[in-house]
């Protein structure tokens, strides 16, 4: 029997296309990087950081176990964190597992390959998008908060919702909600250019030409840190992101990223006996 | 035949990283992935100024413990014998595409113009350390010898061996004749430790830590790297395919 709900346009173009494009990009990114973190799994504050030099945050093992250490803290993660079994079984004692990086077995230089490669499939569509978005007005548009929404108590009201798990429904999921907002700008214009220059201020010939990386982050070491932390904010918003696919309606959310139609859900019928339901039209056009 | 849903599932799961290590052995993908190394060599070429200098820092910045990495010491009973004698009779050949082809002495080293420099030295695996070095400017000796117009690349032949091969890496004339490109015999205000690459040892400070050889016995200037070692220019690069280019 056919959907009788209306299939409205959801996503432009650009943004579908960046949208994957960005997706396969910042997995590889990811596990490209924890290989190469797997050389030294040691990260430091300041200017320089060795073996001999007191580290933040450690990934190791001793004797059977292996365990990650941050600061004085240490957690226990044999056989996930450094030590594990390799696709062969055997016991391999690095930090990041097979599972998680490319390549599979242990290779700096081809992790660097892979990473310094796709560093300029992440930057060059990422500031073609970003820029497009300025122009095509969707950062203004759709992505920046207004103030109204900022307002402590229409945050508030959206993280109540979202913990009872209610969505947007009818025209309201034409939209982004001020948490999603949130956090597509935080990714877009925090975590992705933080990335970007954290990157670029671990590389020798750039701290010569442009000098100020090392000033903004407080060194090459702060930089590699920084770096680690911006990835792993990252990996929590796409794990969240993920959540919220499946929570929202997976098919639907997918085939608006693919196609850019979304069937849009009704207007729940009991919305008027609802309270929140004229808080959230406050600060909906 | 009916597949279980588990075996299936964790099949389903490791065919993205199948995938991606079959893509990693192929030479095609490889190569196109190289691309990215060349594009970052010509972009950085272009953002950097070739006489662009690598931050110096303090002495309060010095690391307490200056790792060393790769080879600790050169193998075989001649490099024993140097250190015995404190390198008083090691000797440093500077030639191929050059005019006046040399070989000088550490003695004679020391009394050319030095440089001082206190920088980071940035290893591939992720780690820094910053140390003092004082050196002659390589583009001092390369002057003295007269390197001709064919010459392309500058490549630094050592003494110390992964197995039977000695170490070998090579710079563009750019980084050859940057002013903090220095033959460095001192670490620190003392002599250039063992370890860290005795009795002299080539600063390339806007690029990765291999590319800063240690041991140095022979300089040569050459039109192509395709006749050094397996032709990628390193030992590293010739071995396990690691960028030429370390300026990132």
């Amino acid at each position: 029997m056919p959907d009788a709900r209306p299939l409205v346009p959801r996503h432009r173009l650009s943004t579908r296309l960046w949208h994957w494009l960005n997706a396969l990009t910042v997995i590889i990114m990811v596990m490209s990087g924890l290989m190469i973190f797997n050389a030294h799994p040691r990260l430091y504050w300041g200017k320089a950081g060795a073996n001999s030099d007191p580290a933040w945050l450690e990934i190791g093992s001793t004797g059977n176990r292996g365990l990650v250490r941050i600061g004085s803290v240490e957690i226990p993660t044999t056989g996930v964190l450094g030590l594990w079994r390799d696709a062969n079984g055997v016991e391999r004692r690095r930090a990041f597992p097979h599972w998680a990086t490319i390549p599979s077995g242990y290779s700096l230089s081809s992790a660097r390959l892979w990473h310094l490669f796709f560093a300029w499939v992440l930057i060059v569509p990422g500031i073609a998008y970003l820029l497009w978005s300025v122009i095509n007005r969707h950062l203004r548009r759709d992505l920046l908060p207004s103030r109204a929404e900022l307002r402590p108590s229409a945050i508030w009201h959206d993280v109540r919702q979202h913990a009872r798990l209610r969505f947007p429904k009818g025209q309201a999921a034409l939209r982004y909600n001020i948490l999603q907002k949130l956090a597509y700008c935080a990714v877009l214009l925090l975590i992705l250019p933080l990335l970007v220059l954290t990157g670029l201020a671990m590389s020798p010939a750039m701290d010569a030409g442009w000098p100020w990386l090392l000033d903004l982050f407080g060194g090459r070491q702060s930089a590699r840190s920084l770096h680690f932390i911006a990835m792993a904010s990252l990996v929590g918003f796409i794990l969240v992101h993920l959540i919220m696919v499946v929570l929202a309606g997976p098919w639907n959310e997918i085939r608006s990223m693919i196609t850019g139609r979304f069937r849009l859900p009704p207007e729940e019928e009991d919305q008027a006996t609802h309270p929140e339901g004229e808080v959230r039209r406050e600060h909906l056009p | 035949m009916t597949i279980g849903r588990r075996p299936l599932l964790a099949g389903l799961a490791a065919l993205p990283l199948t995938a991606c290590d079959r893509l990693d052995g192929s030479p095609a993908f490889r190569s196109l992935l190289r691309t990215g190394e060349r594009l970052t060599h010509d972009t950085q070429r272009l953002l950097v100024d070739r006489s662009a200098l690598a931050r110096e820092f303090g002495a309060g910045d010095l690391s307490t413990v200056f790792r060393a990495n790769g080879n600790v010491t050169a193998a075989g009973p001649a490099y024993a014998a140097h250190v015995a004698s404190g390198f008083r009779d090691w000797r440093v050949r500077i030639d191929g595409l050059v005019t006046r082809p040399l070989s000088v002495s550490l003695d004679e080293m020391r009394r050319l113009p030095r440089r001082t420099q206190i920088t980071r030295h940035d290893c591939v695996e992720g780690w820094s350390a910053i140390g003092q070095w004082t050196g002659v400017p390589l583009r001092i000796l390369l002057d003295m010898v007269g390197v001709q117009s064919a010459a392309r690349y500058i490549v630094f032949h050592c003494a110390d061996r992964f197995g039977a091969t000695p170490y070998y890496e090579s710079v563009d004339m750019i980084d050859a004749r940057h002013p903090q490109t220095i033959l460095a015999y001192a670490l620190n205000g003392a002599a250039l430790p063992v370890a860290n690459g005795a009795p002299l040892r080539v600063r390339i400070e806007r690029q990765l830590g291999y590319k800063s050889a240690k041991y140095i016995e022979r300089i040569e200037a050459v039109a192509d790297l395709g006749q050094i070692g397996r032709g990628k220019g390193g030992y590293w690069e010739d071995v396990a395919d690691y960028a030429w280019y370390a300026g990132i």
